[in-house]
């Protein structure tokens, strides 16, 4: 088990990989994948039971990312995990490379082809009901994005997910109130979202997305209660890590210049020096 | 109405059956009592499937998922996934359109081999208006990679299709009707995804045809032999992949060709035959009869089809036109 200071550690190394990624492709979704990085993080290298070992066994842990366009933040995750080497993200979104801009079962690690919004959570539904009826221990965690819950896809996954009393389903939002057009509660406003989440079933936690102790708070307490779906909503800050990319609409999908990508980089490093001193 | 049903059985001697929903549902009720992994999902359609008895005698294998066919067919890719063996149960209407995008994504693109059902498929809902129609299902599901399409054309061919379908490795589609159908094969027929049934040749005229309209070009070519005309009939239950060897060897030696289906004449099986056809060079008096592009007419399934010329006599006629004309 990963310490709290290597857990951030690895945060700050991932942010500067997810950076690479979409510097090189010269494509990418920046300020979503830096959301949720500290997220899949916590889930990857504390909460869940997923290895490139156990990857083709049914009763493992599941993790779906309904939220497809922060696939750099997945990719490089899946590369420190070991389902693939490192280097082999020197090719995402090449020609012919199997690094797809967004998740596809073409890469070691991706269990389900995400990139149209609204899908993931059906899906996840799917796996847990599936572990419910075998009897199985495990449990399917999904990233929904916020802005993609204006999909009435995902309402309906909501549904069925406490009609059938899916204790072992850990949905978590990435709210970080910013989608390609502006804010989410300008573009189709989604709260009061904590009373619609607990109205359909679910048992809901908040917490802060970007703070590794927080989030392993949260998580430590699943099952949050017996029968019902688990839902945490995670605030977090889009392009979280780099000053200038914090908290901006267009850094939704932009690539960082040259400029840009050295002094993100110095910040990153700062921040690891600084932990480091800790 | 035309009573074709008894005009057909007298005609061409075939033995009536039952619906093709009803040969469905008993042939999925053996198969999944004999594997607790075999699920059947529906929205709230079980009434309408036919699947009432087997939720009663195997309710932990039906899972109900509300009128909510996006969802369920993302909720089966997510099933499939974790080792069930999932057919989706919903009328072919709302399933094709409705869930179109998780079919394309969950299903096709993410390769979960989940048998999609489409039941009281193109116009068997002829009376409730185009909402209730298919006849886009073809043409819209064609053109993803990595799904079959099936339109069984008997009893024979549904039950066939439905076991098939259960060790088949990619996803499938599977859609037929409700009317009782005559069966139309004999005893030692072959039945495989992929490989058309000839039920007979024919020099003159060959009815190339899809689904429940297979029975009535057969009656359209009994028809014909009276008049002395040579006809061949093929039984093209998979739209895709398209038999085309069958096809093309057929075309090679006979004079005219018609597709016959209850769909769209716009990008279902008489599209994808005129393709292969003009692919190979092969020229021939041509016919792609099938639901004609303009605000469907009122009427039952059989009503519907004689409007457009999908009956015996309609059928019948455009091949004496065709062989006229050329």
């Amino acid at each position: 088990m990963l310490t709290d200071l290597e857990l951030k550690l690895k945060s700050i190394e991932y942010r500067k990989t997810i950076l690479r990624i979409i510097k090189q492709a010269r494509a990418g979704h920046t300020g979503g994948s830096l959301s949720c990085i500290d997220i899949l993080n916590v889930l990857y290298n504390h909460v869940m039971n997923i290895t490139p070992e156990n990857f083709d066994q049914l009763d493992r842990d599941h993790y779906i990312q309904s939220k497809g366009h922060s696939v750099e933040a997945l990719y490089a995750v899946l590369a420190d995990k070991g389902f693939y080497a490192k280097s082999e993200l020197d090719t995402v979104s090449k020609f012919q490379s199997h690094f797809v801009g967004h998740p596809t079962r073409q890469v070691n690690g991706i269990e389900h082809n995400t990139g149209a919004l609204g899908h993931g959570l059906s899906v996840s539904v799917g796996l847990a009901l599936a572990a419910k009826k075998d009897g199985g221990l495990h449990r399917v965690f999904t990233l929904l994005g916020d802005g993609e819950l204006a999909e009435g896809s995902s309402w309906e996954a909501l549904m069925a997910s406490s009609h059938y009393d899916l204790d072992n389903l850990v949905i978590i939002v990435d709210r970080n109130k910013l989608q390609i057009t502006g804010l989410t509660e300008e573009v189709m406003g989604l709260e009061p979202l904590l009373d619609k989440f607990s109205a359909f079933g679910c048992a809901v936690r908040t917490c802060n997305g970007n703070d590794i102790a927080d989030l392993i708070r949260v998580f430590n307490a699943l099952p949050f209660e017996p029968g019902k779906p688990n839902l945490v909503i995670a605030q977090t800050v889009k392009g979280k890590g780099v000053s200038f990319i914090e908290n901006t609409i267009q850094w939704h999908h932009r690539v960082p210049s040259e400029e840009e990508y050295s002094a993100a980089m110095l910040e990153l490093d700062q921040a690891e020096a600084s932990l480091c001193l800790t | 109405m035309l009573d074709l049903r008894r005009n057909g059985q007298e005609e061409s001697g075939a033995r009536l059956g039952r619906p093709n929903l009803e040969e469905f549902a008993d042939t999925l009720l053996d198969l999944a009592a004999r594997d607790r992994n075999i699920l059947v999902m529906t929205s709230d359609s079980r009434g309408s499937a036919k699947l009432v008895r087997f939720g009663e005698l195997l309710p932990d294998q039906l899972v109900e998922m509300g009128i909510a066919e996006q969802n369920m067919v993302g909720v089966a890719a997510g099933l499939t996934a974790a080792g069930k063996k999932v057919f989706v149960v919903s009328p072919a209407c709302f399933l094709t359109a409705r869930a179109l995008e998780q079919i394309k994504n969950d299903v096709a693109y993410s390769d979960r081999p989940v048998k999609l059902i489409g039941i009281s498929a193109g116009v068997s809902y002829g009376e409730l208006g185009s909402t209730h129609h298919s006849l886009h299902d073809f043409a819209a599901l064609r053109t993803i990679f990595n799904l079959d399409i099936v339109a069984p054309a008997d009893n024979f061919e549904t039950r066939e299709a439905i076991r098939a379908a259960l060790a088949h490795p990619r996803p499938i589609y599977i859609r037929f009707g409700k009317r009782p159908l005559a069966h139309i094969h004999a005893p030692e027929t072959q039945f495989a995804i992929g490989k058309a049934i000839t039920l007979q040749k024919g020099s003159d005229v060959t009815f190339v045809a899809t689904g429940e309209t297979v029975y009535l070009a057969i009656l359209a070519a009994r028809q014909l032999e009276t008049e002395g005309y040579s006809c061949g009939v093929i039984s093209m239950h998979t739209v895709k992949p398209l038999d085309e060897s069958t096809l093309l060897a057929a075309a090679r030696h006979t004079r005219a060709l018609i597709t016959v289906e209850e769909h769209s004449v716009y990008g279902g099986l008489g599209e994808a035959c005129a393709a292969a056809l003009m692919q190979a060079r092969i020229n021939l008096p041509f016919k792609i009869i099938g639901i004609p592009d303009e605000y469907t007419v009122t009427g039952d399934q059989l009503e519907i089809f004689a409007y457009y010329g999908i009956s015996a006599d309609g059928l019948a006629t455009t091949a004496r036109n065709l062989l006229s004309t050329y």
